[in-house]
């Protein structure tokens, strides 16, 4: 069991429609690896999956050897798996620093210590300045920050980004991948994320896996994937890949 | 300064009884069982947005049983307290089982805590040992015998013992808003699927919400039980108590430590004045303060939806 | 007891939860399009009975006469409540709804107290011990007359949201508000006519409940729960539902106040709502969410 992550022949099925196709891969410990597809492909679902929000139809997603599929999305997050939600979801009436301290609670009992771990990860997101601000007054980047600096204070061993540059500028994505880059590095921490930007998927992932109408059509590396006939046609129709 | 203000106040409330009568008494020991109640209400919806339409429920067990066991058993109330907590929190802890373990959510959550009060109402209208409709009377001792442990005493005992639970309920409040309970409680109520996410047992995080505020809501029992010393159940039941009970920390600010305090200090007297102003020009109107009420309500909930407190904290300078 | 005194409850049950059942329509219209819940409804049923009370008293207006012009008086009521001050009200949470009717349900029954006074107001029919005997079964002239109305009305009313354009589009706007927007619909008026007719229902029904129940202020907290419980026993979103419901909850009551006593019948529709919540959380005739 070297594999962190072990998605095994995963299904879902909402009523006719097959939004997951018997899946499979497996995520090193360690390794960032991207997800991608165009919408609709099941991305998102595969995230809910692995996250608890949506149980399987069929097939096994282990953590570390050990089964979590099925189980509540609080019992997969207390074994370290974080998420960000592509349709972000901050708690509007509680401050930048009250968001990241509920993150930071699964791994202290106490609101002080939650307070200072959490003054951390601000200070890693670049959020300092907006602490107390209410995150329902976030601009839209802001809160995809938020997202993110909400689940690193879970101190993941996995992190789910689903969709965190959409939506920011090129200099913002470049911090972004930075950040990650750092974390990845520095704790280890094993990223699987879901991404548009190509840029950021180019730059961050050593792993790639394409999904289609809800099934893998490809996974490798980013130049081998982008090499594959199939990926081309499905995926990005007949143009070139920017 | 927030001490200095806070000490100003302690000292300025524990000096009333000296310059203050009996009606001006009765009227602050009104205000301090709605900041109690308040405080309690305020825990289950305004930090962890569980909206109960039933608290009366949780306000009459705490009220009935050590009443009961004071009347047959003789013991004392300080001790029966604890019988009618337990029984408000089993009772708290077996509708937010229904309503979480089968999702019931919303304004079908507050109707299963309506239809709860309602039930104990019919039942404890059919009890024999409650006195039943007839309703429950607990003896008066003479005043000069009255003793602190059997909670009977004049005005004065009760203003000072309504003070202290007060206080003791807004301290309770301020401590777990402060505390993990309070962040989790707040994050559930602004976004339950972001919360579990984050490693929030709803589940947990809610029935502790619901056990606390049942918990809290019985000890105002006691002092409804052997204050007024007499129990009806199509009173202490009714649901006008649950609605009356939620105007302060409504008006006040829900999900604030102050809310509730400011609600019943500014709503309490102003209704009684009110009452009394009807009394004064000799008008037979019974529903003029009630009708105020709901003027009111309709007014705060248009203009400041938030509350009186957060507007007024930002006005002063506090938050 | 025998059966045929048996079966004179649950007929009797029938007849009064036939006109239960149309106040909980009116109910069921405004929750299911509107999503707001009418606080204030068993309020306006009693304003609808002291309003027969009064057609009855002054003027000799049998309540079931009374009952259409206390109906449409209801609707423009309902119009000008939706129009002006709940509509800001719609899409905001839940508590904050509830919160605003509750405030109208306070002054609107404390209004009614000062105005009529605590004691109940009861509406004598010279017609009202007449009753019909078929077969085992009597039934009360009065009350017969009440239900056969209610149910009319009742079907009315879901032939309208069935069959007309403009209730077409109600339902449009109940099941996809912001497609029934870009469509053109104008959401605000619909809304407004929406609340008219829940309480159009309320009204027809509270007058006509005066010729089962005297007029009086602590009926409305009751009439409201009731409606409610009625609605989700029956489903919500589900017209025909409310109906459903009021029979059952009708029955339910007439058999225990029967069998039991009449001052624990509504323990029995309270358990009833407990069983269902937790059961059947969708009611009787919902669908499944």
């Amino acid at each position: 069991m070297s594999a962190l992550l072990a998605v095994e022949a995963v299904s879902r099925r909402f009523r006719g429609l097959l939004a997951v196709d018997a899946v499979s891969f497996e995520v090193a410990a360690g390794e960032i690896f991207a997800v991608i597809g165009p919408n609709g492909a099941g991305k998102t679902t595969l995230f809910n999956l692995i996250a608890g929000a949506l149980a399987p139809s069929a097939g096994a997603i282990r953590l570390a050897g050990e089964r979590i599929d099925g189980m509540r999305p609080d019992a997969i997050a207390a074994r370290g798996v974080g998420r960000t939600f592509q349709i972000v979801r901050p708690f509007p009436a509680m401050t930048v620093r009250e968001n990241i301290m509920v993150g930071s609670l699964m791994r202290t009992p106490t609101a002080r210590d939650a307070r200072v771990k959490a003054e951390a990860v601000m200070e890693r997101m670049g959020f300092a300045a907006l602490a107390d601000r209410p995150a329902g007054a976030l601009t839209l980047p802001d809160r995809k920050r938020l997202e993110v600096a909400r689940a690193l204070a879970t101190e993941p061993r996995l992190l789910l980004l689903d969709e965190v540059m959409a939506g920011l500028r090129p200099t913002e994505v470049d911090g972004m991948v930075g950040v990650l880059r750092e974390i990845n590095r520095e704790h280890g921490t094993t990223i699987v994320l879901i991404e548009h930007v190509m840029r950021a998927v180019m730059a961050l992932a050593g792993r790639v896996l394409v999904l289609h109408h809800g099934a893998r059509i490809a996974l490798g590396t980013p130049a081998e994937v982008v090499a594959e006939p199939e990926v081309v046609r499905s995926y990005l129709g007949t143009g070139p890949i920017h | 300064m927030r001490w200095v203000a806070l000490a100003v106040l302690g000292a300025g409330l524990l000096a009333v009884p000296a310059v203050a009568g009996r009606y001006e008494l009765s009227v602050l020991i009104l205000v301090f069982q709605f900041v109690l109640m308040g405080q309690a209400w305020n825990v289950m919806m305004g930090y962890a947005g569980q909206l109960s339409l039933g608290h009366a429920l949780y306000v009459g067990l705490g009220a009935y049983v050590p009443a009961l066991l004071w009347l047959h058993l003789g013991v004392s109330p300080l001790i029966g307290v604890f019988a009618g907590m337990a029984a408000a929190m089993l009772a708290a802890g077996v509708i937010g089982w229904l309503g979480l373990r089968f999702g019931i959510e919303g304004v079908y959550f507050a109707l299963l805590t309506i239809a709860f009060a309602e039930i104990a109402r019919v039942a404890f209208d059919h009890l024999a040992i409650t006195g039943g409709a007839g309703g429950l009377f607990l003896p008066v001792t003479p005043e000069g015998r009255a003793s602190w442990w059997m909670l009977d005493g004049g005005p004065v005992f009760f203003y000072y013992l309504t003070l202290g639970l007060a206080a003791g309920a807004t301290g309770v409040v301020a401590w777990l808003a402060r505390s993990r309970f309070g962040f989790l409680w707040r994050a559930v109520r602004d976004d339950p699927v972001a919360a579990e996410a984050l490693g929030v047992n709803l589940f947990r995080a809610r029935m502790q919400a619901i056990l606390v505020s049942a918990a809290m809501a019985s000890v105002a029992g006691v002092v409804v039980a052997f204050y007024y010393r007499n129990l009806f159940p199509g009173q202490v039941f009714d649901m006008s108590r649950s609605l009356e009970l939620i105007l302060a920390p409504i008006i006040g600010g829900l999900g604030t430590v102050m809310g509730p305090v400011v609600g019943a200090a500014l709503l309490t007297p102003a209704g009684e004045a009110l009452a009394a102003l009807v009394q004064e020009l000799g008008l037979d109107a019974p529903g003029v303060k009630a009708v105020a009420y709901g003027l009111l309500l309709i007014a705060v909930i248009w203009v400041r939806p938030s509350g009186i407190w957060p507007w007024l904290a930002k006005r002063l300078g506090v938050s | 007891m025998t059966a045929g005194l048996l079966l004179g409850v649950v007929v009797q049950g029938v007849m009064t939860g036939l006109v239960y059942g149309l106040m909980a329509l009116g109910l069921s219209v405004i929750f299911g399009v509107i999503r707001v819940v009418n606080f204030a409804h068993g309020e306006f049923a009693v304003l609808a009975m002291y309003a027969a009370w009064v057609a009855f008293t002054q003027w000799g207006v049998d309540p079931i006469v009374a009952a259409l012009p206390i109906s449409a008086g209801c609707f423009v009521l309902g119009f000008g409540l939706q129009r002006w001050l709940v509509s800001p009200f719609v899409g905001r949470a839940e508590h904050e709804q509830f919160i605003l009717l509750a405030g109208v349900a306070m002054v609107l029954v404390n209004l009614l107290l000062m105005g009529f006074g605590p004691d109940a107001r009861p509406v004598n029919l010279p017609y009202a011990l007449d009753s019909y005997e078929i077969g085992p079964v009597i039934l009360d002239k009065a009350r017969l007359v009440a239900a056969a109305v209610a149910f009319g009305l009742t079907g009315g009313v879901i032939g309208f949201f069935r069959f007309t354009r403009t209730g077409t589009a109600i339902r449009a706007c109940a099941d996809n508000l912001l497609g029934a927007a870009v469509v053109g619909l104008d959401v605000k008026q619909l809304y407004a006519l929406t609340f008219g007719i829940g309480l159009a229902c309320v009204g027809a029904a509270g007058a006509m409940l005066v010729t089962i129940s005297d007029a009086s202020p602590v009926l409305a907290h009751g009439f409201t729960l009731q409606g409610f419980i009625i609605v989700i026993i029956g489903g919500l979103g589900s017209l025909a539902g409310a109906l459903l419901g009021g029979v059952l909850i009708g029955v339910c009551e007439a058999l225990a106040g029967f069998l039991w006593q009449p001052s624990m019948k509504s323990l029995f529709s309270f358990l009833l709502l407990v069983a269902v919540l937790a059961l059947r959380p969708q009611g009787l005739l919902g669908k499944r969410p």
